[in-house]
């Protein structure tokens, strides 16, 4: 399947700086591992070193969190997109 | 209350039991809101009866409190610590040039009791801890997040979940904003959507990441929006919802958030009841506190200035703003392009503050360059010891 991941400003200097890259994959794990595997940098901000996605990344299928769908098992269709949603904290300093 | 918090409150217009009313100078000021139903006289009051705390006075505080101020809400609560400096303004719309140096804290509640001095403006100046933020949460209806750092955000989410406040939450990053609201009954909260924060050091913060000026203009109108929108009791908020904005492609999307029945703070089964050392939860990262220290052998401006050989590893973009005449290479590219470098000869690695060329000497040391220094303090004490007229950023 042809889907969109989408990469987050914060990431975008670990993906060659682009917004999105288009991939072919059949789960949500396949097309982030397509993803890491063209950008190695990637890999340490997604996940931690005993391989889980990180806790402060989270991943959706167009408007659905994986967490509650079939995680890395979440199959995709052509045309899905992957968002990659860190946590960000800027405002004001308090 | 913690000592070194100070609250001082202006006094309340209307703090009599008889019901609430507008005057007839109010119905002026509010007529474009009293002429929409969807407000009315039912919604304005509901305003001026509201209670709004505001956690930070910066770039997201600013739309804020000036629409919270100019739409009538009755009180609003405003925390800050920090005071005004330069760099602020450049998106800290309730400053001007006049007010570096002030406390942010006296120089907003001037300028919201100048907007409309029918409202009471409570100040806190102080930071807020898990000693004080209760006792500080506890007397409004809503709570609107506009910090700039994961201690603090975990703090005011578990605050507000323990008191049952909503918590509308906005953050930022360069040109990209996330707003939703968490602490909601039966909505979702800030650990149902990251159950922690990322390890110190591995996500820039604005100080290092930079900001688009008007970022914080439109996340922080939002949380506004939707600020107004739950005291009058009107529209589709967005609890359950996460609103994220990417301003340099100019695209909202929006995500659902799910209440996590595992969540350790609003779950069925919360293991966390009361506040904790979020500094400690956090990885012990404050807003401007270092990452990582990396140990390499250094130089000094001064000792610097005799010597010429440089390596600077900043952005192209960073080297337009200033540069003390090295080799630009950046940190992502120094692995491609170390070769660029004559390992023979001594290099001075250099970055703004000496934290990035730190880790470029690490790498280029591993690599087999012996004589590689990095500048202590970077470009900013080059500027502070050696040549003032090198600007800082």
């Amino acid at each position: 399947m042809a889907v969109k991941v989408i990469i987050p400003t914060p990431l975008r200097p670990y993906a060659g700086k682009q917004d999105s890259v288009e991939l072919q994959a059949a789960t949500v794990g396949e097309a982030l591992a397509a993803l890491t595997s063209r950008f190695a940098e990637l890999k340490k901000h997604l996940y931690s070193d005993d391989g889980r996605l990180r806790s402060f990344v989270n991943v959706y299928v167009n408007d659905e969190d994986i967490r509650y769908l079939q995680k890395d098992a979440t199959k995709l269709r052509e045309g899905d997109t992957v968002s990659i949603v860190p946590s960000i904290a800027g405002g004001a300093r308090n | 209350m913690a000592s070194n918090t100070k609250i001082s409150n202006s006094p309340a217009p209307d703090k009599g039991k008889a019901p609430v009313t507008l005057s007839k100078e109010e119905i002026l000021r509010y007529s474009r809101h009293l002429i929409m139903p969807e407000v009315g006289m039912e919604g304005q009051l509901k305003l001026k009866q509201a209670k709004v705390l505001c956690i930070g006075t910066g770039g997201l505080g600013a739309p804020l409190g000036l629409y919270l101020a100019a739409a009538g809400v009755g009180r609003i609560g405003l925390v800050d610590f920090d005071s005004v400096d330069l760099t602020n303004l450049q998106r800290q719309i309730l400053f001007d040039t006049s007010d570096v140096g002030r406390p942010k804290i006296e120089a907003a509640a001037d300028r919201l009791r100048k907007m409309n001095p029918d409202i009471q403006i409570d100040t806190f100046e102080t930071r807020l801890t898990s000693d004080n933020a209760l006792d500080i949460l506890k007397d409004y209806d809503i709570v609107v997040d506009g910090t700039d750092n994961f201690p603090t955000r975990y703090l005011v989410n578990d605050a507000c979940v323990i008191l049952g406040k909503p918590n509308v939450y906005g953050s930022i990053f360069r040109f990209e904003g996330q707003i939703t609201i968490f602490g909601y009954p039966s909505g979702p909260c800030y650990r149902c959507l990251y159950p922690e924060p990322p390890p110190p050091g591995l996500v820039p913060s604005c100080a290092e990441g930079g900001v688009l000026g008007v970022l914080p203009g439109i996340v922080g109108s939002i949380q506004a929006a939707e600020t107004l929108k739950l005291i009058i009791g009107k529209g589709d908020s967005l609890v359950g919802r996460l609103l994220l904005f990417d301003a340099l492609a100019m695209r909202f999307r929006e995500l659902k958030l799910r209440k996590n029945p595992e969540c350790p703070v609003c779950g069925e089964h919360p293991s966390i009841t009361k506040l904790i050392d979020y500094a400690e939860f956090c990885g012990v990262r404050g807003e401007e506190a270092p990452g990582p220290q990396v140990n390499v052998p250094e130089i000094t401006p001064r000792e610097l200035k005799a010597r010429l050989d440089r390596g600077d590893d900043r952005e192209p973009h960073e080297f337009q703003i200033c540069n003390l005449g090295g080799h630009l290479i950046p940190l992502g590219d120094l692995s491609r392009r170390a070769h660029e470098l004559d390992s023979s000869r001594e290099i001075v690695a250099h970055c703004r503050s000496g934290k990035r060329s730190a880790e470029a000497v690490q790498f280029l040391r591993s690599a087999g360059f012996r004589k590689v220094l990095n500048l202590k303090g970077g470009i900013l004490a080059w500027s502070d010891e050696v040549d003032p007229s090198v600007p800082k950023y």
